[in-house]
């Protein structure tokens, strides 16, 4: 039986006014500027940015400003508005080593070209709440040094390979299709590049305690961070009436190079290999993450034996998309009047004849004991 | 013919793609303050209206591998027609109609011999050298943060 229940039209609406009511908040308290957001939160502007998977740092903070602080509602408001624009095409791969570098590490060579570059970071402090921060936020003009104009910094990946060490990377045909997640279904076995474009947008949380597991022996990783880096790339695009490709400026990403002991297999000596981590924005614990969990899903290519849940891609690619998570966990909320209906019923009649089995169970023993 | 033997082949598009790339990099109210500074008010059609849209910004597996999509972004464009019929291209991250259609109305005029000189001395160059700026000061900035090692000889 299908019926059909209306009301709840104005509870609805009130429902939305209340909310947009506590949203502002006491109004004896300035309303958040959308610029003070993606100026000072930048760290949220850049999770929403990467698990929204739309490179635009107002859109992230109208969307952190919607949804009350909430990011990955946020992140839902960004798949949502992505959907009304028409896409252009597909840019040229970014070229990362061509960035205007603002933080560069590696934990694995200490003196490498270009240096350690600690840059804007958390670390090394030693997590007290600033009070004075609390007090008035002003912060001080950071201190300038000469830099040599010219000097370059490679990759750390490129360092080892002239003794071929660490695994390069492999040599791909130019016209080879990029698979997009967007615009098909992902299905199973998903070659490295859906992957590497699930885990970009992927959840920070759930890739962390990913990729938290590996290191803890599911999945065996045995990891360095080879080389992190955060800083501006610019982005060209090939416009087929012109004939050429136009540069559309600047965008923030954060990459990450993690290095892996292998022990080599039947066809591969023993080396380093690799998992990497992309994203936009600043999101260091996201590509850390991102490339321990792209290494172990590696495990087949590798001839690795697969027995943990990182290695195992379907597990993995299926759950790491926040949005579709939240959507079918939190649609439980919604009415399911009709379905707990028909549940109740059945409870109640398997309930009846349970009880009915019991009593004359019951029966036959007392006949058996007056035997 | 891919774009990068056109570039070699080409210094004009090498020298055009060049100019794109500033007033792209600019900041709307940078171009905006340049452009007002030009005091130049060329007649133009609009070909194609200034329009929000995406496009999908791809990174490489390992930073040199198979390429692979990494996120969308938002971007606009516009194309307009000076009287004489030179077309001027304007596209830029982000969602700012004023700002491309500036940048098209001066790619078309970069493109008249008698203008060039013109859009480079009061337009590109003063934009770039405010980017040239901008990036030397994060460099100075991050040169600050760069570890000197040093270390503690013991015993002998």
């Amino acid at each position: 039986m299908y019926v059909a229940v209306k009301g709840g039209e104005k509870a609805i609406r009130n429902a939305h006014k209340l909310m947009a009511r506590d949203r502002r908040g006491d109004t004896s308290v300035p309303s958040l500027g959308l610029k003070q957001i993606s100026e000072q939160l930048y760290l949220s502007v850049s999770r929403v940015m990467a698990e929204g998977s739309l490179f635009d740092a107002e859109l992230a903070a109208l969307g952190i400003k919607q949804s009350r602080g909430d990011l990955i509602e946020a992140a839902f408001l960004m798949r949502a508005y992505r959907t009304t624009l028409p896409r252009f095409g597909y840019s040229k791969p970014i070229d990362t080593a061509k960035m205007l570098i603002r933080r560069r590490i590696s934990a694995t060579y200490k003196d490498l070209p270009g240096g350690q570059l600690l840059g804007p970071t958390f670390d090394y402090t030693q997590r007290l709440l600033d009070f004075k921060l609390a007090a008035d936020g002003e912060a001080p003009a950071p201190e300038t040094q000469e830099f040599e104009k010219e000097e370059v910094v490679p990759r750390v990946t490129d360092l080892l390979n002239d003794e071929g060490l660490i695994e390069p990377d492999e040599p791909i045909a130019p016209d080879t299709p990029v698979g997009d997640i967007t615009r098909e279904p992902l299905t199973f076995p998903a070659d490295r590049d859906l992957r590497l474009q699930n885990l970009a947008r992927g959840d920070e949380g759930f890739l962390l305690a990913l990729g938290y597991s590996t290191q803890r022996g599911f999945g065996r990783t045995h990891p360095f961070a080879g080389e992190i880096r955060l800083g501006e790339v610019e982005v060209d695009f090939f416009m087929e009436e012109l004939g050429f490709e136009v540069p559309l400026g600047t965008m923030t990403v954060t990459e990450c190079q993690m290095i892996n002991q292998f022990q080599g297999s039947a066809s591969a000596p023993p080396q380093f290999t690799r998992g990497y981590g992309l994203v936009p924005g600043q999101g260091e614990r996201k590509v850390m993450a991102m490339a321990l969990v792209d290494r172990s899903l590696r495990a087949e290519e590798l001839g690795e034996e697969i027995d943990s849940p990182t290695q195992d891609q379907e597990f993995v690619l299926s759950h790491s998309d926040n949005v579709q998570a939240t959507g079918f966990v939190e649609h439980l909320k919604l009415p399911h009047y009709v379905d707990f209906q028909s549940e109740l019923e059945l409870i109640r009649k398997v309930r009846k004849e349970w009880q009915e089995k019991r009593e004359a169970a019951e029966q036959e023993l007392v006949a058996e004991a007056a035997q | 013919m891919t774009a990068s033997s056109l570039k070699e082949q080409s210094p004009e598009i090498a020298a055009r793609q060049s100019a794109m790339g500033i007033l792209a990099k600019a900041s709307a109210q940078d171009l905006a303050e340049t452009w007002k500074n030009l005091s130049l008010e060329p007649n133009y059609t609009v070909i194609r209206p200034a329009e929000i849209g995406l496009v999908m910004v791809r990174g490489r597996a390992g930073g040199t591998g198979a390429p692979f999509n990494m996120c969308e972004a938002t971007v606009t464009r516009c194309v307009i027609a000076l009287d004489d019929g030179t077309t001027g291209f304007g596209q830029a991250l982000g969602r700012d109609k004023q700002k491309v259609l500036q940048a098209a109305l001066v790619d078309a005029l970069w493109q008249q011999s008698e203008h060039r000189d013109l859009i480079e001395t009061k337009v590109l160059q003063p934009l770039a050298s405010t980017q040239e700026q901008a990036e030397n000061e994060t460099r100075a900035e991050v040169a600050a943060t760069k570890v000197d090692f040093f270390t503690m000889v013991r015993g002998e």
